[in-house]
């Protein structure tokens, strides 16, 4: 059993995801999405558990041996992603029923969770796979499930929103799969394992150069990089709540762990950065991100919006963990990634209880909300805590190990900016805090707090948040583990 | 010994709770803050007896990151911190008592609430054991207080709520945490040590950047240009700006300017890498302009708030000085300024409860109503200028060899100048209150349009300040004197953290 959990990673969600149209009732499929969440995330810590014990585990699948075969790869990078991404479905999808049953057409409910873990399989699939091709096909499973969940939300302009990302995420998909062609027709592999010891063979040709531009673009659209980020703000916005809970802590996350695999294990860190100089394209594309997306952050009046702009600026961040080249560096990357995703998982949920309560999340809505639902806007404000980097939360750790990177690197006004910037979400956070509480109720006097369907798992991830800024000793055990087998290449 | 050192933040914390229990019955309300304040008081002195006789108890809480722990250690400097404080917290307990309830403030439950989590993140401050743990309280402290500050709700205080926390949190995360992780990042350790972490470390260039990140780093101290929180929060109740914005808060920042140049860069470190000159010309600069702007304040509390930013500045000069007399003069002059100062906002306080003033110009004559509070009002000044017989008197006295002995005899001239700024705009409110005459018209037409507080105002001036308050002046006022004479507990303190 144990020898064939990479891949019950994948078809768990996979066989659930049909199972649930069958289920014609709503409750049923919700069930089901759980559980299949839930023990995605046991496989994943299984796995994790043993990557820390015995090393990299391979698995061939249908027992054809790689490079023939498609081969299931699992090392600590992707098993610390795997564990991020189906930790957090498992505590969105049990707030999903709640939040859903509101947003949501009742009949469509079981299409929504069929989505939803076709969406959670491709995100698990692109991670553990050690295929190149095979991770272009769970990318598209993910991303045509992903644009139609968004377009699921109430709003007509959700319509637009999915199509908007539809073309944008395609774009981003053909580069990645010319730049995969590309590197095929060079070396006739398409096993990461293989790839990486080929390659260097044919480093000086052009059209490894090109793949590599090729791959550098849509990895940047599918992450949300500056200038490549315009779909994520009205996707984010207009999904429902539940699907920008999940989405805005695992979609982005996982292309930025295709960029660093790629990057880094096939085309191995001296290629990327010496030959490439890949951290001198990141890096001034990194800081424009942070600074001009949080400052756009704070000018708006939607905050499901805002928080969209603040996840820009925060994926600027862990780009810019990488264009340190160091392994300081890529500790960071790798400890945002988890610690992004409990924060913004938790300001999601929150402002998903609002929109449960009020139907709005607009600032102006929240006026005097401190009072009437003191629990939700609590974990806004810890959540908030987070963003900004306070001590004792894992926003502070985060910052903690971008800044000491820096400062190793030398890059001292790096540094300043980081913490400037920082800043710059304490102002952002603050305005919703200043309208929750510092002014008066002007809403319907029955509104009340959230049901704890909706607190419970908010609250759960608000307490993940403090308990792993109290004792990051383990997760940044694994992450510096794991950025230290990136920067070696692949492993024997 | 270790429990003692938790008990000292988990008091103020279970006091806390109490507070809340009781805020139907304000009595027991205020007296359970009375009995955490002199519990603690105990604990403190308990840590204080053993400090003194050399053991240096610590305890780690947890370690947030590899290497990084939550830890609290008592030492010297500490420990005359958190005397003065939890001291003062008492004092400023009583007297609150008679100020709210004369005032007639509203959300006194959330006011005690958040003076007691002030004064725990102080203790957490005072004992921080490394500097990420100063750095965590040290925010947790800001926050603590941003409620206090904003308490009358009005939109002023809003703004000046927005100040307050605006500047605090700026300075702390981009200078003060960028000096913290710099300091990791070349010394691999954060841990408060004697004789500091840096020698060897670091070259002689990157010192004085360093230091100058945790000066002006440290918001609290209140370096010009990074002062204007401390005005902004005299919107507060007046007991607020006493033991906070004169004595917790405030020393606080000068605490943890003293605290890094002793443990982590080592006053003999920054000597020899002359890193402190241009900043104690910096810190000279805020002792003259504060004392300047100080003059233009017709508004007491304001005054009083100029006073204490050019008076802060006094310590953060010592810790530059980094030499021993200097180190000597730095700690006195936390202990001594904190009992003149907050024998000055009592009084500023007494006086608005009591006669609704407050502003300088109308204080003529108010002396032969409140003669208790004038003259204390006097003693305060002696020792804020530093005059004997006063405990202030012994802090000018280290500070000015501490210059003659580091070469700065500049720095001599302006300690005699400020001396002097301050003697003629603190004089100025005593001599007022007893030589001056008062001015009928002036009260006629302040009456007319607030009749009911008028008649107010002249029943409680008959009777004077209310009790409790009068009974915390003459306290504050006594321990100037007492100071002077028996300056020995802090002087020990000092010497140890000198002699290390």
């Amino acid at each position: 059993m144990s020898a064939h959990l990479p891949i019950l990673q994948v078809v768990v969600p996979l066989l659930a995801a049909p199972l649930c149209l069958f289920l014609k009732r709503g409750r049923v499929a919700w069930g089901l999405a759980v559980l299949a969440s839930w023990a995605a995330l046991a496989i994943a810590l299984a796995l994790l558990g043993q990557v820390m014990q015995e090393g990299v585990l391979s698995y061939a699948i249908g027992d054809w041996l790689p490079p023939i075969g498609i081969e299931y790869r699992v090392d600590i990078v992707n098993a610390w992603v795997l564990v991020i991404v189906s930790g957090i479905g498992a505590v969105v999808s049990p707030y999903a029923m709640t939040s859903v049953e509101r947003e949501v057409e009742a009949e469509r409910i079981p299409l929504f969770y069929a989505a939803y873990l076709l969406c959670l399989c491709g995100l698990l699939g692109i991670t553990i796979t050690g295929d190149v091709f095979n991770v272009f096909v769970f990318l598209e499973i993910s991303s045509l499930s992903a644009y139609a969940l968004i377009a699921l939300g109430r709003h007509r302009r959700a319509l637009t929103s999915a199509f908007r990302y539809l073309i944008m995420g395609s774009v981003g998909a053909t580069f990645i799969v010319i730049g995969i062609g590309l590197l095929y027709v060079m070396t006739g592999s398409l096993n990461m394992a293989d790839l990486a010891q080929l390659l260097p063979e044919v480093w000086d040709s052009r059209t490894v150069k090109v793949a590599y531009g090729f791959l550098t673009v849509g990895f940047c659209l599918k992450l949300a990089l500056f200038p490549l980020h315009l779909w994520l703000p009205n996707a984010y916005t207009f999904a429902p709540s539940a699907v920008t809970a999940f989405m805005a802590s695992t979609a982005t996350k996982v292309a930025v762990y295709m960029l660093l695999r790629f990057f880094l294990t096939i085309f191995g860190a001296p290629f990327s950065f010496d030959v490439m100089a890949l951290d001198r394209v990141l890096l001034p594309l990194a800081l424009v991100a942070i600074a001009s997306m949080s400052l756009v952050a704070i000018f708006q009046v939607n905050v499901k919006r805002l928080l969209a702009y603040s996840s820009v600026a925060q994926i600027g961040y862990m780009i810019l963990g990488v264009s340190f080249a160091t392994v300081t560096g890529l500790t960071a990357t790798l400890l945002h990634l988890f610690n992004h995703a409990l924060m913004k998982g938790a300001l999601f949920m929150a402002m998903g209880c609002v929109m449960y309560r009020i139907g709005s999340v607009h600032i102006s809505a929240m006026a005097g909300l401190g009072r009437r639902m003191p629990w939700t806007m609590a974990a806004f404000v810890a959540g908030g805590l987070s963003l900004v980097g306070v001590p004792l939360t894992v926003g502070f750790v985060s910052k903690w190990y971008l800044i000491l990177g820096a400062l190793e690197r030398g890059w001292w006004p790096v540094a300043i900016l980081v913490l400037l910037t920082s800043l710059l979400a304490l102002v952002y956070i603050w305005r919703v805090v200043e309208a929750a509480y510092f002014r008066d109720f002007p809403g319907d006097e029955a509104t009340r707090e959230a049901p704890w369907t909706l607190l419970g798992p908010t609250w759960a991830l608000v307490a993940l948040n403090l308990y792993f800024g109290i004792d990051a000793g383990r997760t940044v055990g694994i992450a510096r583990q794991a950025a230290e087998v990136l920067m070696a290449g692949i492993s024997p | 010994m270790t429990t003692l050192l938790l008990l000292s933040l988990a008091v103020p914390v279970a006091g806390a709770v109490f507070i809340v229990l009781l805020r139907r019955n304000p009595n027991a309300r205020e007296a359970a803050s009375l009995v955490t304040a002199g519990a603690l008081f105990a604990i403190v002195l308990r840590i204080y007896q053993a400090v003194s006789g050399g053991a240096r108890p610590e305890v780690t809480l947890a370690e947030p990151l590899p290497g990084i722990r939550i830890a609290l250690e008592a030492e010297p400097l500490g420990v005359l911190f958190a005397l003065i404080a939890s001291f003062l917290w008492i004092v400023t307990t009583a007297y609150s008592i008679g100020y709210m309830r004369g005032h007639h403030e509203k959300n006194q439950t959330r006011f005690y609430l958040f003076f007691a989590f002030a004064i725990a993140s102080v203790m957490g401050v005072a004992f921080a054991g490394n500097l990420f743990t100063l750095f965590a309280f040290y925010e947790v402290l800001s926050l603590a207080t941003f409620p206090l500050v904003t308490h009358a709700g009005t939109d002023a205080a809003k703004r000046a709520g927005r100040v307050y926390l605006g500047i605090l949190f700026s300075t702390s995360v981009v200078f003060q945490l960028l000096g913290i992780i710099w300091v990791y990042a070349v010394a691999g350790t954060v841990d408060f040590e004697p004789g500091g972490i840096l020698r060897g470390h670091v070259g002689a260039g990157l010192v004085p950047i360093l230091l100058a990140l945790f000066v002006f780093g440290i918001g609290k101290a209140a370096v010009m240009p990074f002062h204007r929180w401390l005005p902004a929060a005299m919107v507060a109740p007046t007991p607020v700006s006493a033991l906070l914005h004169a004595v917790a808060v405030v020393k606080a920042g000068v605490f943890s300017v003293l605290k890094v140049t002793v443990y982590i860069f080592g006053f003999d470190f920054v000597a020899e890498t002359g890193a402190s000159v241009w900043l104690m010309w910096a810190a000279a600069a805020t002792i003259i302009l504060g004392s300047l702007v100080a003059f233009t304040k017709d508004n007491l509390k304001a005054r009083l708030a100029y006073s204490t930013v050019s008076q802060l500045s006094y310590v953060v000069l010592g810790a530059m000085l980094a030499n021993s007399l200097g180190v000597i003069g730095s700690g006195m002059h936390i202990a001594m300024h904190a009992f003149g100062k907050i024998t000055l906002f009592f009084c500023a306080g007494a006086i608005m409860v009591a006669a609704h003033k407050s502003e300088v110009s109308q204080l003529n004559g108010l002396g032969r109503r409140m003669p208790v509070t004038f003259a204390a009002f006097l003693i305060g000044t002696l020792s804020i200028v530093g005059l004997p017989p006063t405990g202030g008197a012994w802090s000018k006295w280290f500070l000015g060899v501490g210059s003659v002995e580091a070469g700065q005899i500049g720095l001599v001239a302006v300690l005699m100048l400020s001396s002097l700024l301050s003697l003629a705009y603190l004089l100025e409110i005593p001599l007022r209150g007893f030589f001056g005459k008062e001015e009928a018209g002036g009260e006629g037409a302040h009456g007319e349009t607030h009749g009911d507080a008028k008649a107010h105002a002249d029943a409680h001036a008959h009777h004077g300040a209310p009790r409790w308050s009068v009974a915390a002046i003459t306290v504050t006022a006594a321990a100037c004197i007492a100071l002077f004479v028996y300056p020995e507990p802090f002087y020990r303190l000092m010497t140890m953290v000198a002699g290390q």
